[in-house]
């Protein structure tokens, strides 16, 4: 049993220039980075008939929209059956999973799925007005945060993660060992943001954002785009590389889309994703070789690992004290690319792609040295959250 | 302006609207079923739990605990000095609702999870934030 009866694979991914301040729009860099997923892939554009993105065309400054679907189908002219962009989704893979169930009921053969961001260039350039220069008022989800001066998702994730450690005896010494193994893994990748490596004094000693979260929890603004291909099955015959299944998936939200009313403090909507994709397959945790999981913020990846049962529920302290367990030679390497602590705010799809080039043996010298078949990858945090496992026939 | 005084007030909806005036009356409004007598927040035109459409704004006592915290250190609005507290506090008529605050007249060092605090109104142009302080007595 496979996510859409495995009528769904991924033939191709591409990445675009990755930097900071790149002084390149967010078009420019999605189209590169589908150029490349598509010349990957073993495909012309004149395949692609359907186009998938994150977050689409949504009201947010400082190049968080970096393209949307319309703009990548329009700048190649691509003659499509099924598009689509959305952010009320899973995860910002979630309209991805749609791909799949888009080819898998015959809408489209060959999907582009992308995502693109240029915020280190546009803030620089002076496209994030103050929070305090826009004329309007705080509405929407905004309306009961911004006037308590709860402005960034560093103060409601730091309120779960403060609670964690207060259930739990999570401690940022614990925290630091999984910063400080992105860090490592990032000075293996070309491509990463931040690439010296860093100590537990740095880490600690580094600036307080919300406490407990500090400078070196927040993952860092950059420039580039992502972009997979999601193909039919039978269409990927004969295609450049070995297709990538997709064994299990899972998009569940069973309580409401909120920061502050979830029941259990202590869990994440990335717990509901992880119990509904478990169900739906046989393999288990222990058979998953290594798993790239969304740090934004720090806290976040302890979430996921906790929550794709690779530790029990409150004991991630205890697992992250091993980090040889997690590191790129261990028996789980978790973020082998940095992470988007180090390796840049690729926003969700950064962590879809290393799963894809790792399973691939493409990973240069980050990658890792026994060979993999399964990935686990978890997109998202707070109430976005999606996951996936990806399979390799070996 | 909204904004004129280094922060950023609420949009007034015809939902909220009790919400962010009820402190102006020294009451805190928090929607509240009349099906099965549940309190939700934020305020909308169904209740999440028995999915009735008889619900409305009730005043509670605006006595809460703290459930989760965080200091905040970066200067993101003129108006909120760094360090202070945003809170996720439980309302004591109903712990599964919390309402996302700031905690003021408290030692930012001092303040933990069971904490217990009161509602205190900030009046800012045409709304009364509701923060929550120590209780003290």
């Amino acid at each position: 049993m496979s996510f859409v009866d495995d009528r769904a694979v991924i033939t191709g991914v591409g990445q675009s220039q990755i930097g900071r301040r790149i002084g390149r729009t967010g078009i420019d860099l999605a189209l590169e980075a589908a150029e490349r997923a598509v010349a990957h892939a073993g495909l012309s554009f004149d395949d692609i008939d359907g186009v998938a993105s994150y977050p689409g065309p949504v009201n947010a400054e400082g190049g968080f929209v970096g393209a949307t679907t319309h703009d990548v189908r329009d700048a190649f002219g691509l003659k499509t059956r099924w598009h689509v962009s959305g952010v009320e989704t899973s995860g910002q893979a979630g309209t991805l999973l749609d791909a799949a169930a888009a080819v898998a009921t015959g809408r489209a053969t060959h999907v582009l799925c992308f995502r693109s961001v240029w915020e280190a260039t546009a803030q620089a350039s002076g496209r994030a007005a103050a929070l305090t220069d826009k004329s309007t008022r705080a509405g929407g989800h905004s309306e009961f945060r911004l006037p308590f001066g709860a402005a960034s998702p560093a103060n409601w994730i730091g309120m779960y993660a403060q609670r964690y450690m207060h259930e739990f005896g999570l401690t940022r010494d614990q925290v630091g060992k999984l910063v400080i193994n992105a860090r490592r893994n990032a000075g293996l990748n070309p491509d990463a943001i931040y690439r010296d490596p860093m100590t537990m004094d740095d880490y600690l000693g580094a600036r307080l954002v919300s406490w407990p979260l500090g400078l070196y929890d927040c993952d860092v603004p950059c420039d580039g785009a992502t972009a997979i291909i999601v193909s039919r099955k039978e269409a990927a015959a004969g295609l450049a590389n070995t297709p990538l299944h997709i064994e299990a998936a899972g998009s569940a939200l069973y309580q409401r889309h909120t920061w502050d009313q979830r029941t259990d403090l202590t869990t994440m909507a990335a717990h509901d994703v992880a119990a509904e994709m478990w169900a739906a397959t046989s393999l288990s945790p222990k058979d998953v070789d290594f798993a790239t999981l969304y740090d934004g913020f720090s806290y976040l990846c302890t979430q996921w690992i906790e929550a794709l049962g690779f530790c029990e529920h409150g004991k991630v302290g205890q697992f992250l004290d091993n980090d040889d367990y997690y590191r790129l030679e261990g028996e789980l390497p978790i973020n082998p690319h940095g992470g988007q602590l180090s390796a840049g705010r690729l926003h969700g799809y950064g962590f879809l792609h290393e799963a894809c080039v790792q399973l691939w043996g493409e990973a240069g010298d980050r990658q890792i040295p026994k060979d993999v078949e399964i990935a686990a990858v978890g997109i998202g945090g707070g109430p976005e959250a999606g996951c996936m496992l990806l399979r390799r026939e070996a | 302006m909204s904004t004129s005084a280094g922060r950023i007030l609420p949009e007034v909806t015809a939902e909220s609207r009790d919400f962010w005036t009820g402190g102006f009356d020294n009451e805190l409004r928090i929607y509240r079923c009349r099906s099965c007598s549940g309190w939700f927040h934020p305020p909308v035109g169904a209740c999440w739990r028995c999915r009735s459409r008889d619900v409305g704004p009730e005043v509670v006592s605006g006595r809460a605990t703290v459930a989760a915290f965080t200091v905040n250190h970066h200067p993101w609005f003129p108006a909120f000095p760094p360090p202070y507290v945003i809170a996720a506090v439980e309302l004591d008529e109903q712990p599964d609702v919390r309402l996302t605050t700031c905690l003021v007249d408290v030692d930012v060092d001092k303040v933990e999870v069971g904490m217990q605090v009161e509602v205190v109104f900030d009046e800012q142009d045409d709304v009364a934030l509701p923060f929550f302080r120590p209780v003290t007595a």
